[in-house]
């Protein structure tokens, strides 16, 4: 689930609010976002991918951390915005897509490409 | 009145690639097209959030022969030869399409040719955005439709529904609707598929649409425990294992996934993709990095360590079943109203198994474009009598209750997700554990009709819950009108198949269910 808005970082675009599938968030006063209904986070990264200043940070797990993790190891690690990365989005990187070519699932599997 | 009025000769709701074609076919067409969607053309769906296999075959008679062929036993004979060619024809021009006028950035194999069988979910999405609003479609995001609005001759002209992010409703009359909102699988948390509460089926039935195929709604797909991230065909690669470390026998992701069900009402299950090499690990992460979100972020290497996995409920995302449609041009029983993607029974082509990834993504482009470009025609034969119309909505339960009392959203969800989540009920399927809990569904029904009642934004809410208790009841009371197993429908009382149940079920109603042999085209049969 969504668990970081790194407001140091945040230029308040409202990219996240405007994409994000179920609404989570909501303008703060200063115009950085809240995640004001965690509770309906689908953990589908998306927001996280249209961040254009790596601000997010969606934890794997569906529900709530018990606290929310530690912004500047997030950042070491460089998990801020990794989402972003891998599928190559952003000024000088390349589409991810354009290196999609999956494994060749085995026979028995092929029905199922899901 | 409401507060935003708008009109329009089509009108889609849904922003998945479903809903997108429509709407970019029908304005192709020439229609005045307004696309809503509950979240956000572009990251909405199960699409958007995933990556998946494109049923694109060359037009090579050959390939094209094995492509249909490969896979007509698995759904039990139910799909139909004429509907998968016009499907693969379909997809192979939009495809086309989406490297020539979106330029998706396809890899280029060793030939020098573009490989166009699998799709990135977001940049797919991303283009088809874009490319709806280049061809003029208005867009409405975060404004999911509550309800279909029909003319005095029962005809659909028009949706009601409600701007989240503005708090105020709002309403389209158009000459044609298309319905483009997704399968059901139950607020399971599977990848991206929060959105899709079975809203569409719901406001299809209202208006006297029938569906077809409910029974095949058991799609499980494989997740790493507490995660979201659902992508079975990689555990193609996998060993599952118990707890102690021992090899959890006959358990697999296709075949052996009933097992892993079956071990996981008793024990946790364990996991580990130790059959991939080197290269294939590779090919992986570039195919899919959100596969490996949950292990990245949680420091698991997935090929070295056992980690626990769970079923999440795909209900009928990945399931077949949805609203019937009447004939290519995706119309459905209702005049003017039309189905596509995940929300139209998708039985043409996958018959009773999962359309799981390349079919579903190929239904979806073929079926939006044809009812985007049918909803244009019949819209057009309306002309600007089509706004002058008088409408009633025709929503019902978590709008309209008949009774007294107050039901929350949380409440119905809550009753529908205890019968349809637990894989003893629905994924391991017995007529005695079927029939309580489908009976236990009428009764939540009853209570959502009668007391559901919410205010402003809960509104949408209300009614998904109560679009979920109605598809819950017409999957559970198909499933017992199919006494045998066919297809992903697997009946433990009634394990093999029976000839005499070689036709599909149509379904519908509301306050009653019913289920019917459909009847009218013979199916085609293997050769």
């Amino acid at each position: 689930m969504i668990e970081i808005v790194a407001r140091d970082r945040c230029i308040a675009c409202d990219k996240c609010i405007q994409v994000c599938p179920t609404d989570v968030f909501e303008r703060g006063d200063d115009g950085v976002p809240l995640i004001a209904r965690q509770g309906d986070c689908q953990t589908c990264f998306m927001c996280e991918a249209y961040c254009p200043v790596d601000a997010l940070y969606v934890a794997p797990v569906a529900h709530p951390l018990p606290e929310p993790p530690d912004v500047t190891e997030l950042a070491e690690r460089g998990l801020l915005g990794g989402y972003r990365a891998q599928i190559g989005w952003g000024y000088g990187r390349t589409p991810g897509a354009r290196r999609a070519i999956g494994p060749v699932l085995p026979a028995a599997s092929q029905v199922i490409i899901s | 009145m409401t507060d935003l009025d708008v009109t329009a000769d089509v009108l889609v709701a849904g922003g998945g690639p479903a809903g997108a074609w429509a709407a970019i076919k029908a304005a192709e067409a020439g229609a005045d097209v307004v696309l809503v969607d509950k979240g956000y053309l572009g990251t909405s769906g199960a699409t958007a959030a995933a990556g998946t296999g494109v049923w694109y075959v060359d037009p090579d008679p050959a390939a094209r022969e094995e492509a249909m062929a490969s896979r007509e036993a698995l759904g039990g004979y139910l799909a139909a030869r004429s509907w998968m060619a016009r499907v693969l024809d379909q997809t192979y021009a939009n495809m086309n399409e989406l490297a020539e006028v979106s330029r998706y950035p396809f890899p280029v194999g060793d030939d020098g040719r573009q490989i166009r069988r699998g799709l990135q979910g977001p940049e797919y999405m991303r283009r088809m955005r874009i490319r709806a609003r280049r061809s003029g479609v208005r867009v409405l995001d975060h404004s999911p439709i509550t309800e279909l609005l029909v003319d005095a001759e029962g005809a659909v002209a028009g949706a009601a529904g409600y701007r989240r992010q503005h708090d105020r409703s709002y309403g389209v009359r158009a000459g044609a609707v298309v319905l483009a909102t997704g399968g059901c699988a139950f607020l399971s948390k599977a990848l991206g598929c929060d959105v899709n509460t079975g809203d569409g089926a719901l406001f299809a039935a209202e208006t006297g649409a029938e569906l077809s195929g409910m029974e095949f709604s058991n799609a499980y797909a494989i997740a790493p425990e507490f995660t979201s991230v659902t992508k079975t065909a990689f555990y193609s690669y996998a060993t599952f294992y118990h707890a102690d470390g021992s090899v959890l026998e006959g358990a697999g992701s296709t075949r052996g996934r009933s097992v892993i069900a079956r071990t996981l009402l008793s024990e946790r299950v364990f996991c580990r993709l130790d059959q991939a090499g080197e290269e294939i690990r590779q090919a992986m992460r570039l195919a899919q990095p959100n596969f490996f979100l949950p292990f990245d972020r949680q420091g698991i290497d997935p090929f070295a360590e056992l980690f626990p996995v769970t079923l999440l409920a795909e209900g009928t995302v990945r399931g077949t079943g949805g609203i019937r449609l009447t004939g290519y041009d995706c119309a459905t029983s209702v005049p003017g109203l039309y189905a596509a993607g995940d929300a139209a029974t998708r039985e043409p082509i996958c018959g009773g198994f999962t359309g799981g990834g390349s079919h579903n993504a190929a239904w979806a482009m073929s079926s939006g474009t044809w009812a985007g470009q049918a909803a244009a025609r019949h819209a057009r034969t309306l002309g600007p009598r089509a706004a002058r119309r008088a409408v009633t909505g025709a929503g019902g339960a978590g709008l309209r209750p008949t009774g007294a009392g107050r039901a929350g959203h949380r409440e119905i969800v809550e009753a529908v997700q205890a019968e349809v989540l637990p894989y003893e009920k629905n994924y391991l399927r017995h007529g005695d554990r079927l029939a309580p809990a489908l009976a236990s569904l009428d009764e939540t029904w009853t209570r959502a009709r009668q007391a559901l009642r919410a205010d402003g934004p809960d509104v949408v809410r209300a009614r998904s819950a109560a679009a979920m208790a109605a598809h819950a009841r017409w999957m559970y009371a198909s499933a017992l009108a199919r006494t045998e197993s066919r297809g992903m429908h697997k009946r433990e009382d009634y394990p093999g198949s029976d000839p005499a149940q070689h036709h599909r079920l149509s379904c519908g109603g509301l306050d009653e269910v019913w289920v019917a042999p459909e009847t009218g085209r013979p199916l085609a049969v293997a050769s």
